[in-house]
């Protein structure tokens, strides 16, 4: 039994026209599922030493997944229509089987995308896994968090309660900064209309559930071909091509699978204990996954007191109340997400990860940390005066991580990297 | 400052012993909101809070993204039950609404704008976009108003409500006590003008059967979810268990 179906799998290749045998057989003769599989999952050889912080890849397709098939059943029953969508959402929670469910699934996995996704970039920053050769698979990344941005501002729309509808409308208003009359004329081309309306939610409809998603989708087909290419890095930052064993496989690698598949496994099952539990017992989180003023339906002639994006935008948002200029709050939030994109070139050391960089390099990234979460807390609030004033501090380390990094990293004291991982 | 001013404010009045509620600076409607003691899973108090909402609230409010048929299921009732004691309205032929209808009203908006200026708010999903501190707080809030004219009443929690105090039968009517704090009115509590058909107690407990209902009525799945939650977490801390293991034994030869 067993020698027959590993006899089955190695005859996959290379077999010709001599009929390897078996359904694997067959296929491979007309498709490389067996060199497909072998590239990416059997024979893909990870480094042994990934820890906690390496789970967060796979979560976020994960998170990718439940948010595809959640949002299929969605569509089926929401009504992108201005006089109809809100009542919809009230529907599927109401009436239909497991809509709430569904649902709650769904807005919970808008945000639980942004915690996966966040804590995977810290990863990359903290073993500087987007330097050399991995410029591609960091820029292949940050195409799709800008992608899921747009994905969750459009997504954010429909439910048409007041928040999505202001949120939206404050958002779009940004692009009115632009001068020279193209702000008013990209923000009326964005609208469709002279206000937010049933047109707007028409578009934003058809991009939420088809345009974006279908990029994202194969931006994430990119990063992970990228990154199967160069092979992951790991918590040493050690190239484990360099120490080869006879029959050319790396010696601190072991397959993804099944190591890797398993582990990640247990992970997903730790990630869903957490988003179950707010699925089932806290879906609103507080108001912080769902606002309280989005059970009220959107009222163009009623502003509500207070308008915040969702949580996972606020950072950018306290950037761009940090500058009292317009047009300046709306470059400094741009820029805040595009010198990211231009990371590994900012970032001059060859030492990839933090534990053999130096002590500068680690208040650097720490300050950063902070400041993103100060200016998290602070997006959410009202403005005060001393909420603007901790915003443009935190804006200025926000910042300053980078100015200091180029710097610091071009004569950087580092400890020496070890041959081989360490366990 | 303002927290400090109206928790002292609180204590006050307590020495007062006057029927204190909720204390509002006249300027705004920032008062401390009271949390009632409520449980969803408690039917009876569902129901009674069903009967308050029928008789009280629903004919100036919609609640129109739930079913009555639902609501029979959800609070223990038959559909005879709801049919015949808590659905006041007909359909355009003149018919009892039927079981399975949404929960809607007959006043058209038009009419509403008229008599009170305002369309009064859907109350489906108030407790979610409002809480039910808030609406418990306001629905204990109302007093005399001599300067309102028109309701006759003014709110704590709500200043310059447009709505009359319907419940003034259960509590009786009540007029504020000012003081002067600062240079501004300040309401320190409230005396009793005429007596309501409930004690204050009763009173209390009647509207937190009501807040209780609205919480069910915006979030009506929110026991089963508990239930079944349960039963979803049990299942995925054994399925950690057993991929916890298997991992372990995958990785026994990784050194």
């Amino acid at each position: 039994m067993s020698n027959n179906s590993a006899g089955q799998n190695s005859g996959g290749q290379g077999a010709g026209g001599q009929g390897a045998g078996g359904m694997m057989g067959w296929i491979d003769e007309r498709f490389p599922l067996t060199k497909l599989l072998e590239e990416h999952v059997t024979k893909y050889y990870a480094p042994k030493n990934f820890n906690f912080w390496y789970y967060f890849g796979a979560l976020s397709l994960l998170v990718l997944i439940i948010q595809i098939v959640t949002g299929i059943f969605l569509t089926m029953n929401y009504k992108p229509d201005g006089e109809l969508a809100f009542t919809s959402v009230e529907y599927i929670m109401r009436d239909v089987n497991f809509g709430w469910l569904i649902r709650y699934m769904h807005s919970t996995g808008a945000s639980m995308f942004f915690v996966v996704v966040y804590l995977h970039m810290f990863r990359a920053l903290m073993y500087g896994s987007y330097k050399k050769p991995r410029e591609l698979l960091w820029i292949f990344g940050m195409l799709i968090y800008v992608c899921l941005m747009a994905e969750a501002f459009m997504g954010y729309l429909l439910p048409w309660g007041q928040m999505s509808y202001w949120g939206a409308q404050v958002i779009i208003s940004l692009f009115g900064a632009i001068p020279f009359g193209i702000g008013d004329a990209v923000t009326l081309w964005l609208k469709g209309d002279y206000i937010v309306s049933d047109a707007t939610l028409n578009r934003f409809f058809a991009l939420h559930v088809i345009a974006v998603p279908l990029v994202l989708i194969m931006l994430v087909a990119a990063h992970i071909m990228a990154l199967h290419e160069v092979g992951s890095n790991n918590p040493d930052g050690v190239d484990i091509k360099k120490n080869k064993n006879a029959a050319g496989i790396p010696k601190d690698g072991i397959p993804f699978h099944p190591y890797y598949t398993v582990k990640d496994f247990m992970g997903a099952i730790v990630f869903l204990i957490v988003f179950f539990t707010i699925v089932f017992f806290m879906p609103e989180m507080g108001g912080y996954f769902l606002e309280h003023a989005n059970f009220i339906p959107a009222d163009p002639l009623k502003t509500p007191e207070h308008i915040a994006p969702v949580w996972y935008f606020t950072p950018f948002y306290a950037i761009l109340r940090a500058v009292p200029d317009k047009l300046g709050g709306v470059m400094a939030m741009g820029a805040a997400i595009v010198v990211l994109f231009f990371l590994p070139w900012i970032d001059r050391n060859n030492v990839r990860s933090i534990r053999y960089r130096s002590l500068a390099y680690k208040v650097l990234l720490f300050s950063f940390v902070i400041a993103f979460i100060v200016l998290g807390y602070y997006g959410m609030q009202a403005p005060t005066p001393v909420g603007t004033l901790v915003s443009r501090i935190a804006a200025l380390v926000y910042f300053g991580f980078f100015v200091g990094l180029f710097f610091v990293s071009k004569n950087e004291k580092t400890k020496p990297v070890p041959e081989r991982v360490t366990s | 400052m303002t927290f400090q001013l109206s928790t002292w404010l609180k204590g006050s009045a307590l020495i007062l012993s006057l029927t204190v509620s909720s204390v509002a600076s006249a300027a705004g409607g920032n008062v401390e909101l009271e949390s009632p003691r409520i449980d969803q899973s408690n039917e009876k108090s569902l129901q009674r809070g069903a009967k308050v909402f029928a008789n009280y609230c629903m004919g100036c409010h919609s609640a129109d993204y739930h079913r009555y048929g639902r609501l029979a299921r959800d609070l223990g009732l038959t559909d005879e039950d709801v049919s015949e004691n808590l659905i006041f309205t007909t359909d355009k032929d003149g018919a009892p609404t039927k079981i399975g209808s949404l929960m809607e009203i007959t006043m058209t908006e038009d009419y509403a704008r008229a008599s009170f200026g305002v369309v009064p708010p859907n109350l489906a999903l108030t407790a979610r976009s409002r809480g039910v501190d808030w609406i418990y707080s306001y629905l204990k809030g109302f007093y005399l108003d001599p300067e309102r004219g028109g309701v006759g009443v003014n709110n704590t929690v709500y200043p310059g409500a447009a709505m009359p105090h319907v419940l003034w039968d259960l509590q009786g009517w009540r007029k504020a006590i000012y003081e002067e704090v600062d240079g501004a009115k300040v309401i320190t509590g409230f005396e009793q003008v005429t007596e309501g058909s409930l004690t204050p107690a009763e009173y209390d407990k009647t509207i937190a059967d009501l807040t209780n209902f609205m919480a069910y009525l915006a979030d009506p799945i929110k026991t089963t979810r508990h239930r079944i939650g349960t039963w979803v977490l049990a299942f995925l801390f054994v399925l950690l268990a057993i991929s916890y293991f298997l991992k372990k034994e995958y990785w026994r030869d990784v050194t």
